[in-house]
């Protein structure tokens, strides 16, 4: 292991601590409140079946796709591929409901795709049901697990690969001494931070699934909540569902192993030798097509949908747009800040890093309630809306953020840690010198990710709600309840184009200052 | 990370305003105050003549604000709760945290009203909506026997979607599990709320979706579309009463009387027809928005009471869930 006593360790103590208080007082509250847990229903199990088979299925099929299409990419240059890598993290980023109605115009009963199999009087297909659920999480998640295995690619030095040709190793022996050890590093991660998103899914799991037998916990929360007013149970439950993703996590790095001993390269795009054998160029080109279809056809519906209705969009809509940017950024903020400091100090203490998944398995329903008993005795909680929002959404970003960064973080201590130890670099100057430059493409798409998150996040915000202050997706979803469709699609695109505004200025920014 | 709208609204927001003038604080669901609801309007003509400072707070939805004030437990800021509907009453009213009104209005509802407490501001009824050229079926037996597919939404998380289980309930008894499992093959999609499934019928998804008979009107008042009708469904139709109340621990009590009573002039009732797409509780002298008559009107209304649906909900969610999950 590393030894990093070069960089401070303590800021990443208080961000655990503050993590640690924050996961657990808000449920603490609330069964303080309810007098004690109380026990689940029959149902609940039945919820929770379902919740962990749709999970574990998403989940898997997202990281096994994601693989040949990270590796397709990562030996591939082409015009637009800049682009694309940016667009792949759009569907992460849509509010539900915009893709939903998204996935609806490209899969739905009435949508593009049975438009076309008609025309070739082929059947019709059938979205809603457990694999519709698949599809949409798939086209969630997909594009998050891509990046993120991509990144384990393009951090194996490219001298590898060249080695590896000159020496004559055939594809499998490659895939079996480079690719292999790499994937162990990286994709148990993704596979765990999607199964923890799933696992929470409740609207997507709900319309696609087709009826009752696709409730997930989240119902199951929202309905002790609402109809029983059974706070215990609905603690119970957000515990529940924390404790399946600190396992999911736990086995993940358990079995993940860490990335280490790489020798160090140039820092090159890895130019693949085999990369030039015509098959494969086909077979990649196919790859990257298709699911390049598959994700920006949604998106494409989305934008189609709302282009008419944007420039005329009300001006609740664009104050609301800004109120969404300021809590975006501040969360980012405060999101890539934690981030770092536990990134640091996880190095050496990797259960922190389990800490800060459990930001996924956060129960919106029972966190706000929470913090709701917790401040109400003190101040009012309305003056605290906006910055409670922040706080949630940052912790909300972290476990993508954290995910992101730290791989790289000691892929980079790993390699090169020991030269910089003995060069003296340390404090400031080891952040400047050595990790700064190299560690900037992870911070700038974790940081664009967390500005996305909190901007298009729903779950939270709502639980916020303020005449006032009303944040842009919460905005979308009143214009759809006042029956205004068509302004609600403008204002879905516009929640789009900051998303992924934010998204892309970070990321790129992060990019092309690595190039 | 992808959560539906849990629109509790705990923290919902209210302009603490250093007037003089005193404060009315009224809770409500979200879509009232929202720009395009009707709060707006009610707040700018109630402050012309209560020389007070009327603040809505919003909380998501009807649940959430007998949820919040749960939560509050006797020491809540608001002096008024408006959203609250039938099937919330049994479990407010055991709260205890309410007055009563004192009012023996005149209401325009198809029912008679006499709760003390609870006092209606408008109210509408549950019908699937289609395109106006569809040949509809009128009950839901035909329903179910036709190839029709609809959208409704989920009992355990929306309005309408219980709406709809207390309606084939007080219409089918005994035999309602059984008109689920005819149902079960018509059903594309059940969502958590109005908007996924209202959504959803507009992109074509459907050929009906679980909504309200005023639905159509939107349609016609504010698009000129007159494509969509509302189903005649011969067996009644299951009516939604939205109800406001006084609170007990107002520390306004009398701005709270006047709001009650001014909630029932046509000052207030006529904001309610376009903006929440509703029926006025009571209907103004200048009567219903053009356009309301082309609407249907169900022969029979159906309504159990508050008592009623309470000890019926979660067996007739039950036999919704068990029809359904097979």
């Amino acid at each position: 292991m590393p030894t990093v006593r070069s960089l401070p360790e303590w800021p990443g103590w208080v961000a655990g601590l503050f993590l640690a208080v924050f996961l657990t007082l808000p449920m603490a509250a609330v069964l303080w409140h309810a007098g004690g847990g109380s026990a689940p229903q029959p149902a609940d199990w039945a919820a929770l079946r379902f919740t962990v088979l749709q999970a574990l299925i998403s989940a898997g099929v997202s990281v096994a796709l994601a693989i040949p299409v990270a590796r397709a990419l990562s030996r591939r240059q082409f015009r637009g591929r800049a682009l694309l890598l940016g667009l792949m993290g759009a569907p992460f980023i849509l509010p539900v409901i915009v893709a939903i109605l998204g996935l609806i115009a490209v899969f739905g009963r009435a949508g593009w795709l049975n438009q076309i199999l008609a025309t070739l009087s082929l059947p019709q297909l059938q979205i809603y049901g457990l694999h519709g659920v698949v599809l949409a999480h798939v086209f969630f998640n997909l594009p998050l697990a891509t990046r993120m295995i991509l990144q384990g690619w393009q951090a194996v030095p490219a001298e590898r690969f060249r080695l590896a040709a000159s020496l004559g190793m055939g594809r499998s022996m490659v895939f079996r001494i480079i690719e292999w050890p790499m994937l162990r590093g990286v994709a148990p991660g993704a596979f765990a931070v999607i199964f923890a998103i799933c696992l929470s899914s409740f609207a997507v799991a709900l319309v696609l699934g087709g009826g009752p037998r696709a409730t997930t916990l989240e119902l199951a929360i929202y309905q002790a909540f609402r109809f029983d007013f059974d706070l215990g149970r609905a603690a119970m439950l957000a515990g529940i569902q924390l404790a399946l993703v600190a396992l999911a996590t736990a086995l993940a790095l358990r079995f993940g192993g860490v990335v280490h001993g790489l020798a160090g390269g140039q820092g090159r795009p890895p130019l693949r030798p085999e990369a030039a054998q015509p098959l494969l160029r086909l077979w990649d080109g196919a790859l990257i097509g298709l699911v390049a279809a598959f994700l920006l056809a949604p998106l494409i519906a989305v934008v189609l949908r709302g282009a008419p209705a944007l420039l005329a969009l009300p001006w609740p809509v664009w104050k609301a747009a800004l109120v969404s940017l300021s809590v975006a950024l501040a969360a980012t903020g405060l999101c890539m800040g934690l981030a770092c400091a536990l990134a640091i100090t996880a190095l050496r203490r990797t259960g922190l890093e389990l800490l800060a998944i459990g930001g996924l398995a956060l129960s919106p329903l029972v966190v706000g309630t929470g913090v709701f008993l917790l401040v109400n005795p003190w101040a009012n909680p309305t003056a605290l809306a906006l910055p409670v929002t922040v706080v949630v959404n940052a912790v909300m970003a972290l476990p993508f953020a954290l995910r992101l960064i730290l791989p790289r973080l000691r892929q980079i201590e790993a390699s090169q840690g020991r030269l910089a130890d003995s060069l003296g670099l340390q404090g400031v100057a080891r952040l400047r010198w050595l990790l700064w430059p190299q560690l900037k493409p992870a911070l700038g798409f974790a940081a664009g990710l967390a500005a996305a998150l909190s901007m298009g996040d729903l779950g939270v915000i709502a639980l916020f709600s303020d005449p006032q202050h009303a944040t842009l997706p919460l905005q979308v979803l009143r214009l759809i309840g006042a029956y205004r469709t068509e302004a609600a699609a403008g204002a879905g695109l516009l929640l789009l184009m900051c998303s992924f505004g934010l998204f892309w200025l970070f990321d790129r920014g992060g990019r092309h200052a690595a190039a | 990370m992808k959560h539906l709208a849990l629109a509790t609204g705990l923290f919902a927001a209210s302009t603490a305003m250093a007037a003089d003038r005193p404060i009315l604080t009224v809770y409500t669901y979200d879509s009232f105050v929202s720009d395009w609801g009707p709060g707006p309007a009610v707040e700018a003509a109630f402050e012309q003549t209560c020389g007070c400072d009327l603040q809505f707070v919003g909380a998501g939805d009807g649940a959430a604000l007998l949820a919040r004030l749960r939560l509050e437990a006797g020491r809540s800021p608001a002096d008024v709760v408006l959203g609250l509907d039938t099937n919330l009453m049994a479990a407010a009213t055991e709260t205890g945290l309410f007055a009563p009104h004192g009012l023996q209005p005149d209401l325009s509802l198809p029912i008679a009203w006499d709760d003390a407490v609870f006092l209606p501001f408008d109210w509408g009824y549950f019908a699937f909506v289609k395109n106006a050229d569809l040949p509809a079926p009128s009950n839901f037996r035909d329903l179910a026997e036709s190839d029709l597919k609809i959208i409704i939404q989920d009992p355990r998380s929306s309005t309408p979607g219980l709406g709809l289980v207390m309606w084939v309930k007080a219409a089918y008894g005994d035999q309602a599990g059984e008109i689920w499992q005819a149902l079960a093959d018509n059903i594309v999609s059940v969502t958590p709320g109005w908007s996924e499934a209202y959504g959803l019928f507009l992109e074509g998804e459907a050929d009906m979706v679980l909504s309200y008979t005023t639905s159509p009107a939107y349609h016609l008042i504010a698009e000129s579309d007159a494509s969509k009708a509302a189903a005649a469904f011969d067996e009644g139709h299951y009516m939604q009463v939205e109800v406001a109340a006084k609170l007990a621990g107002s520390d306004q009590p009398e701005l709270a009387d006047q709001f009650m009573r001014f909630m029932l002039t046509d000052a207030f009732q006529s904001i309610i027809p376009t903006t929440n797409w509703m029926y006025p509780a009571k209907t103004p002298s200048t009567g219903l928005p053009a356009g309301f008559e082309t609407l249907i009107t169900p022969a029979k209304s159906l309504l159990l009471s508050p008592q009623q649906a309470g000890a019926l909900r979660d067996a007739a969610i039950s036999e919704w869930r068990n029809a359904l999950a097979r």
